[in-house]
C-alpha cells in the first residue's frame, strides 16, 4: 500500500520535473512573442519582414537583408556539408574496417564538440586571410561563414543519417547483392533511396542548426546590414543581428532584436517540424 | 523494511545538504556585497584598472566590473542594477536627470593597417569615406583598391560620437563591415590592408596607425589645447547624487592618483571634481 503511495509521488516528481523542461520552453517563446510581437505590429509585418533597411538610431527596422543572408549562408554550408556528410556517412556504414572507424567516429563527434568560438576564431585567423589573399574583398564574407558552417554540421549530418542507414532491414543488402548488383550499384540505387526520409530530416536539422549558429558568424560574416549580391560579401544572418546589438539595443531597437528573434524561432520551428514529419514517415 | 529504515536514516543527511546549500547561497550573498559598475565596453577596460588599483587599497570592498555598452549601463543605473554606469556618450536629452560625472575624455581615432600610406584625411574626407562616397583609395592617393569600411555597431557610443563629430548628418554607409568592439575593429584593421575605422585612442597600438585630421595629430596636447576635436566624455552615471561606496569610489576615480593611471593609459584627464 504505501509502496504504492511512494510510486506514485515518485512518478509525479519526475512528471513535475519533465514539465519543467516544456514550461521552460513556453517561457522563453512567450517572452520573445511579448517582447517583439509589439513592434512587428507598430511597423506592420510586411514593412519589417520585407524591409530592406535597417537603421536602428532613425526608427528603420527592416529584416529582409538578414533573412535573405541567413538563406545564403545555409545555402553554402548545405552545399559543402551534404556532399561531405554523404560521402564520409557512405564510407563509414559500408566500407570502414572497424578499426578505423574506432577513430573516425568519436572524431566526427569532436566535431560537434569544439565550441563554435573556435570555430570563428579558426576561420578568423586562417580562412579569412585566405579569402582576402586569393579571391576578393574583406574575406569576412558568406563564402567563408559557409565553408566554416560546413564543418560545423557535419556531425548532425553523418550521425544521424548514419543511423538511417543502419535501421534498414539487412535483408535489402543481401537482396540487392543477391540479383547481382554491384556493392557501388547496392549503396546508390538501394540503401539510399530506402533511407532517404532519414538522410533528409539530418539534412534539414543540419539546415537548422546552420540557421541557429551565431557565435562563429559574427566573427566571420562581418555584419554589415545590406542584400548580399555575392558569396565574396559580407552579410549580417538573423542571429547575428541579434548577437551583435543586443548589448547596446533599448526601447524599439531592443524590441526589433526580440522581433528577429521571433522570426527566427519560427523559421526554426518550420524546420524541426519537418524534419520530424520526414523522419516520422519512415516507420509509419 | 530495512530499507524503510535506511531511508529515514538518510533523511537528517538530506535535510543537512539543505541546510548547507542555502547557507552557502546566503553566505555568497553576503560576499556580493559591493558595488557593481557596468556599461561601455570602451570605458571597461579602465575601469577595470581603476578598480583592480581601488581594491588593492580597500582589501575589504568588491567592485564589479561589467560590459554590456553605454545605453545598458545607463539602463542597469536606472533599474538599480548596477550601482555606476560607465558611458562613452553624453546623455541622451531623456537621460538627463541621471547623475553623471566625467571621469575622463578620450579621443577616437580613426585608423587604418600600417601598409597603408595615407597618413591624413581631413574631415570632409572622412566624412565622404564612411558615408560610402569615397569608394577607392585612389581617390586619396592611395594605389587603387576597394576601401574596406569598418564601423561600430549601432546603439555603440563610440560610434554614437563618431557619427557625431565627423558624420554630422550624413549616415554611415550600409556596405560597412560591422563589428561589436574597439579591439575587434583593430583586428579586423590590423589584418586587411585595405580597411579603415575608428576606435578610442587609448587603445590604438602598433598593429594599426593612426590618422591625423587635417594635419593634427591625435595626441594628449593636441587633445588638451583642443585642437583634435574628436573628444568625447567618460562619464559615471549614477541614479541621484552618489553614496556610500560608490561615492568612495567616485572620489579615487578623480584623485590624482586615478587620473595619473588613466592618463598613462592616453586619455586625457579632468582634474577638477564633480560639480565644479
Amino acid at each position: 500500500m504505501s509502496m504504492e503511495i511512494k510510486e506514485k509521488i515518485i512518478e509525479k516528481i519526475l512528471l513535475l520535473v519533465a514539465l519543467s523542461s516544456i514550461t521552460v520552453l513556453a517561457l522563453i517563446t512567450f517572452f520573445i512573442f511579448e517582447q517583439g510581437l509589439p513592434l512587428i505590429w507598430k511597423m506592420g509585418p510586411k514593412a519589417f519582414i520585407l524591409g530592406q533597411k535597417w537603421i536602428p538610431s532613425k526608427g528603420l527596422f527592416g529584416i529582409f537583408p538578414m533573412i535573405v543572408s541567413s538563406f545564403w549562408v545555409t545555402f553554402g554550408a548545405l552545399s559543402l556539408g551534404i556532399p561531405l556528410g554523404l560521402a564520409c556517412t557512405i564510407f563509414l556504414c559500408e566500407w570502414t574496417p572497424p578499426a578505423v572507424g574506432m577513430v573516425l567516429r568519436p572524431a566526427i563527434q569532436l566535431l560537434a564538440a569544439i565550441p563554435s568560438v573556435i570555430y570563428g576564431f579558426w576561420g578568423l585567423v586562417v580562412l579569412v586571410p585566405l579569402v582576402r589573399d586569393y579571391l576578393e574583398g574583406p574575406g569576412l564574407s558568406i563564402l567563408s561563414g559557409s565553408v566554416i558552417l560546413g564543418f560545423m554540421i557535419l556531425p548532425t549530418i553523418i550521425s544521424i543519417s548514419e543511423d538511417s542507414l543502419k535501421a534498414l532491414p539487412p535483408t535489402y543488402k543481401a537482396g540487392a547483392l543477391a540479383l547481382g548488383a554491384t556493392h557501388w550499384q547496392t549503396i546508390w540505387r538501394v540503401l539510399i533511396p530506402a533511407a532517404r526520409s532519414g538522410i533528409v530530416a539530418s539534412i534539414i536539422l543540419g539546415m537548422g542548426r546552420a540557421i541557429g549558429e551565431t557565435m562563429a558568424m559574427i566573427m566571420i560574416l562581418g555584419n554589415s546590414v545590406k542584400m548580399p549580391t555575392s558569396f565574396l560579401d559580407s552579410a549580417r544572418t538573423l542571429t547575428t543581428n541579434i548577437g551583435i546589438e543586443m548589448g547596446y539595443a533599448s526601447g524599439d531597437h531592443r524590441q526589433a532584436l526580440f522581433a528577429t528573434g521571433i522570426v527566427l524561432f519560427i523559421i526554426i520551428m518550420l524546420l524541426n517540424s519537418l524534419a520530424i514529419f520526414l523522419s516520422r514517415r519512415r516507420t509509419g | 523494511m530495512p530499507s524503510k529504515n535506511n531511508r529515514f536514516k538518510k533523511h537528517p543527511a538530506y535535510l543537512l545538504h539543505f541546510i548547507l546549500i542555502i547557507a552557502l547561497c546566503v553566505g555568497c550573498q553576503r560576499a556580493k556585497a559591493g558595488i557593481t559598475v557596468a556599461g561601455s565596453t570602451s570605458v571597461q577596460p579602465f575601469a577595470e584598472l581603476l578598480a583592480e588599483e581601488y581594491v588593492s587599497r580597500h582589501p575589504h570592498d568588491h567592485i564589479y566590473v561589467q560590459g554590456g555598452g553605454s545605453t545598458a549601463g545607463i539602463e542597469a543605473v536606472r533599474t538599480h542594477a548596477a550601482n555606476i554606469g560607465m558611458s562613452s556618450r553624453s546623455l541622451l536629452p531623456d537621460e538627463k536627470d541621471l547623475y553623471a560625472v566625467t571621469i575622463a575624455k578620450d579621443a577616437i581615432a580613426i585608423i587604418v593597417n600600417p601598409r597603408n600610406p595615407i597618413w591624413d584625411l581631413s574631415l570632409e574626407q572622412a566624412r565622404q569615406v564612411f558615408s560610402g562616397k569615397i569608394k577607392n583609395w585612389r581617390e586619396l592617393g592611395a594605389p587603387p583598391h576597394p576601401i574596406v569600411l569598418v564601423n561600430r555597431e549601432e546603439g555603440s557610443g563610440t560610434r554614437e560620437s563618431f557619427q557625431k563629430f565627423v558624420m554630422g548628418k550624413e549616415e554611415i554607409g550600409l556596405e560597412s563591415l560591422v563589428q561589436d568592439s574597439n579591439g575587434a575593429i583593430r583586428q579586423v584593421v590590423s589584418n586587411d590592408p585595405y580597411a579603415i575605422g575608428y576606435i578610442s585612442l587609448g587603445l590604438v597600438n602598433r598593429q594599426v596607425k593612426a590618422l591625423s585630421i587635417s594635419g593634427i595629430e591625435p595626441n594628449l596636447t593636441n587633445i588638451e589645447s583642443g585642437k583634435y576635436t574628436l573628444v568625447r566624455p567618460f562619464l559615471f552615471v549614477f541614479d541621484g547624487e552618489p553614496k556610500g561606496e560608490a561615492r568612495t569610489f567616485l572620489e579615487f576615480v578623480l584623485s590624482p592618483v586615478a587620473q595619473k593611471l588613466l592618463s598613462q593609459e592616453g586619455l586625457v584627464t579632468v582634474r577638477k571634481p564633480p560639480g565644479e
